[in-house]
């Protein structure tokens, strides 16, 4: 058996976020995941967007986090190559109704201590021309931004691995090991590792691990789904993030351009039993677009390129503060029933951009437990974001073609994704070793083709780079095999 | 090779609409003639289409896709047409400077006095028919099972349904068939075949393929693969009947549901498109609205015999060929063509009328409706019948073509307009 100090359950961006920290510290730290990549789960499959704060309930932990997150993002992406835009949000009222409520959000924006301000129509015009004309006014919050979500997760991660951090895909969580009542360590689906703290880190599957170390606990997530679709760059273009005004339960159905000039539409809100339900529905996909002609009504159906769901962790915690009556708070602490476990639970939204204070908080809580952390002498907190050939001045594709040719052969021709970048993200420190692990870290397939047309290359090249057959390459992992066996006549 | 660093005439894309093109232009005077092409070999397309049915037209012959392609592969080597493979174009300016790149070129700029645009078509996806369910592997465009299949040689699947009665599905279904797969069924939204007939009968009827039409697909299950798709009737507003969902248990499901001519380069340096072609508007010599840049093939509109795809080509490169030697002139008076009843389009969008002199003008063109009848195909100027031609029927599958005859050059000179009709007799 290998010892730890510190186990992570989940690659999603707290696990990851969460391993970062860590690394600062003279610490034994190893993150597990499940799946064949990280950030499968709802950190790869979301709005993307870095909320000023201005919606959760004043002194839930859910406000108190994502205040304090927000500002390190800027850091966060200068540092680790995140992709990171700082937009500013705009919530948009859409006739008169829309427009009394804008008042009490910019309350609650106020009492979060968030920068927000509310615009006329005609400015609201203006910024966004694409917007409904009967718009009646908005709430902007300056400070709202938006993440590649996935590089969320895989650079902070990097980041970690870098400084020592150990990774182990396809490697679930089952049990923990405990002698005379003490955490001794986790048995998973590929044995058994040592340690003496677990971050719970699970997303949708954190109310399960909770209650193994607890099982009177009443903490439970019920999963909800949001559908999406994604809008050709070359048919629309948006520069904003634009909310409808809120419901009871969720944001509702935004439009935005993403950090990669995309447009991306959803989410709605349906409560999912399976926790690995992440299909798109016909009822799902018509809400969503029904949705967002509100906000935009010349949105066109023929600029569809991409559909996908995400799940969000709802759970059921109290906010810590008794005196507040809020029952779907983020709940992040110390399991009392089983010394050593941080549980990280119903981490929905503003997840995402609360990770970075979330992980600092699990620092806090480990001291508190009485883990000894010393810093590292040589933490390096910089990780490089790997070049992206499109997004190269010419002078600078110039020089990289020079150094290494293999940047010159485009692979995906929708994303101008080329060989070099693929090859690269096979053999990074956390290694690409599924079409779908490269279509996150590059972009790639996801284009209008949706990978028609890289698919077969892309399945070569990982094939070759990984001296393996190309019937053994799958899409997500096992059983997800593209192809089975030669045709008669290859065979023959 | 070494590469100039200025052309006559650069063709982008070597499938059979850059080929003609690009001999056209060398054979009518162009001196320096470029193709660039991303794929390692010329061809494109018809590189994987190894089935029968290429040739009809042009050479009376039944060829495979490949060596009616290698037919103007030599001719093009032969004419002297210069070749740049594996060679990503990534950027046209308006002063028709071209930059690529390549693994084995590095970067490349070049400069050319005309353009033909041969990108040809890329298929439709799920998201775009906003196709229900999970993300599983095993939901494959038609064109990419085709190419690990013929190309790479590998059996995507055991189990296949097919969504839509597209040419390439149809030729797919009876390959795969002959791989040793199992081709469930083949789905088809529209009461009618959406590909050719003559498909119909080769590659499904003759072995026992069923083709259920007005049908399409509820939902697909599975997480890591496909496990089954769910099938619903639909209405002819293509809405679900409910009652009628049947379960069919697959490992794949191949999409044969269109083709979109791919123009990002086009868009990018402003060639207008059309909305209902995805292509560019062009005029009888495959102009576009930039001067001196023409363009060929599935990347005007889709066709659905090769043949007229070489027939453009080789009009777009002649038309090329001139404009550089005409010293870029053009003082051209340009007649529009109008999609009238049961057309859904026609191309070319305008005629020259002058043209006329040297030979008819071939006009094409794509019905709304299936006419299970005779059919008129008539030319009109305002209420006026120029010409009509007679045909056993009219299907969306099958592309229409008339010509617009010579001897109607006075007509076709006084005329506003021209507008196309489909009528039954
Ligand atoms: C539709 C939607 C929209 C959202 N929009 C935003 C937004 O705009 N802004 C924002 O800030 N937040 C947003 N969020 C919230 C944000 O995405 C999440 O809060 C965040 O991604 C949660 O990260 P996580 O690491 O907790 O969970 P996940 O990303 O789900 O990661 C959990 C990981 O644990 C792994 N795992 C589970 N069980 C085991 C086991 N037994 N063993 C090993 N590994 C296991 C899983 O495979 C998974 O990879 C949105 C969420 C959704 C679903």
């Amino acid at each position: 058996m290998i010892d730890f100090d510190v186990i992570i359950i989940g690659g999603g961006v707290i696990g990851c976020m969460t391993a970062r920290a860590l690394s600062r510290y003279q610490l034994k730290v190893l993150l597990i995941e499940k799946e064949s990549d990280i950030g499968m789960g709802a950190s790869s499959a979301n709005s993307a967007i870095i909320h000023a704060g201005h919606d959760p309930l004043p002194g839930s932990l859910k406000a108190e986090m994502n205040i304090k997150a927000n500002p390190m993002w800027d850091q966060l992406s200068a540092d680790l190559g995140i992709p990171f835009k700082r937009t500013g949000a705009y919530i948009v009222a859409i006739g008169d109704e829309d427009c009394e409520c804008l008042d009490s959000l910019l309350q609650r924006g106020r009492e979060n201590g968030v920068a927000c301000e509310i615009i006329s129509a005609e400015e609201m015009r203006n910024r966004e021309p694409l917007i409904n004309p009967q718009v009646s006014g908005a709430l902007f919050t300056p400070t709202a931004g938006m993440v590649d979500p996935f590089a969320a997760c895989i650079a902070p991660l990097e980041n970690a691995i870098e400084n020592g951090v150990q990774v182990k895909l396809e490697t679930a969580f089952l049990s923990f090991l405990t002698k005379d009542g003490s955490l001794t360590g986790i048995h998973t689906n590929q044995g058994d590792f040592n340690c003496h703290w677990v971050i719970n880190a699970a997303g949708v599957y954190s109310d399960e691990i909770l209650r193994q170390a607890d099982p009177e606990s009443t903490f439970t997530i019920i999963p909800r789904k949001g559908e999406y679709y994604i809008l050709d760059k070359s048919e629309i273009q948006l520069n904003n993030i634009l909310f409808p005004v809120p419901s009871a339960v969720s944001k509702g159905i935004l439009v935005l351009g993403s950090t990669h000039g995309n447009v991306l539409v959803g989410p709605n809100s349906t409560i999912e039993e399976d926790r690995e339900d992440k299909a798109v529905t016909a009822k799902g996909l018509n809400e969503i677009w029904l949705g967002a002609q509100k906000l935009v009504p010349t949105l066109q159906p023929g600029s569809i390129i991409a559909v996908f769901a995400g799940l969000r962790a709802s759970g059921n915690a109290p906010c810590p503060d008794c005196s507040i009556d809020y029952k779907h708070d983020f709940l992040i602490e110390a399991c009392t029933q089983l010394k050593g476990l941080i549980n990280l639970a119903g981490i929905e939204s503003p997840g995402l951009t609360a990770s970075p204070a979330i992980a600092e908080r699990v620092i806090e809580i480990l001291q508190q437990e009485g883990l000894k952390m010393d810093l590292k002498e040589n933490w390096n907190p910089i990780r490089k974001a790997r070049p992206r050939f499109h997004h190269l001045s010419m002078a600078e594709q110039k020089q990289l073609l020079k150094k290494d040719p293999r940047y010159g052969r485009v692979i995906c021709r929708c994303e101008m994704v080329t060989e070099g970048e693929i090859i690269a993200e096979i053999h990074a420190p956390l290694p690409a070793r599924t079409y779908d692990a490269i279509k996150r870290r590059t972009w790639l397939g996801t284009g209008r083709c949706l990978g028609s047309f890289d698919m077969p290359r892309v399945i070569e090249l990982l094939a070759d780079e990984t001296c393996q057959p190309v019937t053994s390459i799958t899409k997500k992992g096992p059983g997800s095999e593209f192809l089975f066996r030669l045709t008669k006549k290859v065979e023959a | 090779m070494s590469i100039k660093d200025r052309y006559d005439v650069i063709v982008i894309g070597s499938g059979p609409g850059g080929l003609a093109a690009a001999i056209s232009a060398k054979k009518n005077g162009a001196k320096d003639v470029l193709i660039i092409e991303r794929d390692v070999e010329p061809g494109g397309i018809l590189l994987q289409c190894i089935h029968n049915g290429f040739g009809v037209e042009i050479f009376k012959k039944d060829l495979p896709g490949p060596s009616y392609a290698q037919h103007f592969i030599n001719e093009a080597f032969s004419t002297g047409v210069e070749f740049l493979l594996d060679t990503m174009v990534l950027q046209i300016t308006p002063e028709k400077r071209i930059t690529a790149s390549s693994k084995r070129h590095g970067f490349v700029e070049v400069r050319t006095k005309a353009i033909v645009l041969a990108m040809g078509c890329r298929e439709r996806t799920r998201a775009q028919i906003r196709l229900p369910g999970t993300r599983a592997a095993g939901i494959f465009t038609a064109g990419t099972a085709q190419r690990w299949v013929n190309v790479e040689g590998y059996m995507p699947g055991k189990n296949f349904v097919i969504l839509g009665s597209g040419d390439i599905g149809m030729i797919m279904a009876r390959r795969l068939t002959f791989e040793g797969a199992h081709v469930e069924r083949v789905l088809e939204v529209m009461p009618y075949l959406s590909g050719l007939t003559r498909n119909y009968v080769q590659c499904l009827l003759d072995f026992d393929i069923q083709l259920q039409l007005q049908r399409t697909i509820k939902n697909i299950i599975g997480k890591k693969r496909v496990e089954a798709i769910e099938s619903v009737a639909v209405d002819k507003k293509w809405n679900p009947i409910p009652g009628t969902e049947e379960i069919i248990p697959c490992d794949t499901l191949l999409l044969s549901v269109g083709l979109i001519p791919e123009n990002e380069l086009s868009r990018q340096i402003g060639v207008m498109i059309d909305p209902i072609t995805g292509g560019p508007i062009v005029d009888d010599s495959f102009q576009t609205n930039i001067p001196g840049i023409f363009s060929a093939g599935n990347v005007v509109h889709v066709y659905d015999l090769v043949d007229w795809v070489t027939e453009a080509g080789l009009t777009a490169g002649k038309s090329a060929a001139r404009w550089v030697s005409s010293g870029s002139q053009t003082n051209a008076i340009n007649l529009p063509v109008r999609a009238g009843e049961n057309v859904r389009y026609a191309v070319p969008h305008t005629i020259q009328p002058d043209h006329l002199a040297e030979g008819d003008i071939r006009v094409q063109m794509r019905v709304r409706q299936p006419i299970e009848k005779p059919v008129w195909v008539e030319v009109r100027s305002g209420e006026k019948l120029l010409h009509r031609k007679g045909e056993p029927y009219a299907r969306p599958g099958e592309m229409v073509t008339i010509p617009i005859k010579q001897k109607l050059m006075d007509e076709v000179k006084s005329a506003k307009d021209l507008t196309i009709a489909i009528v039954e007799r």
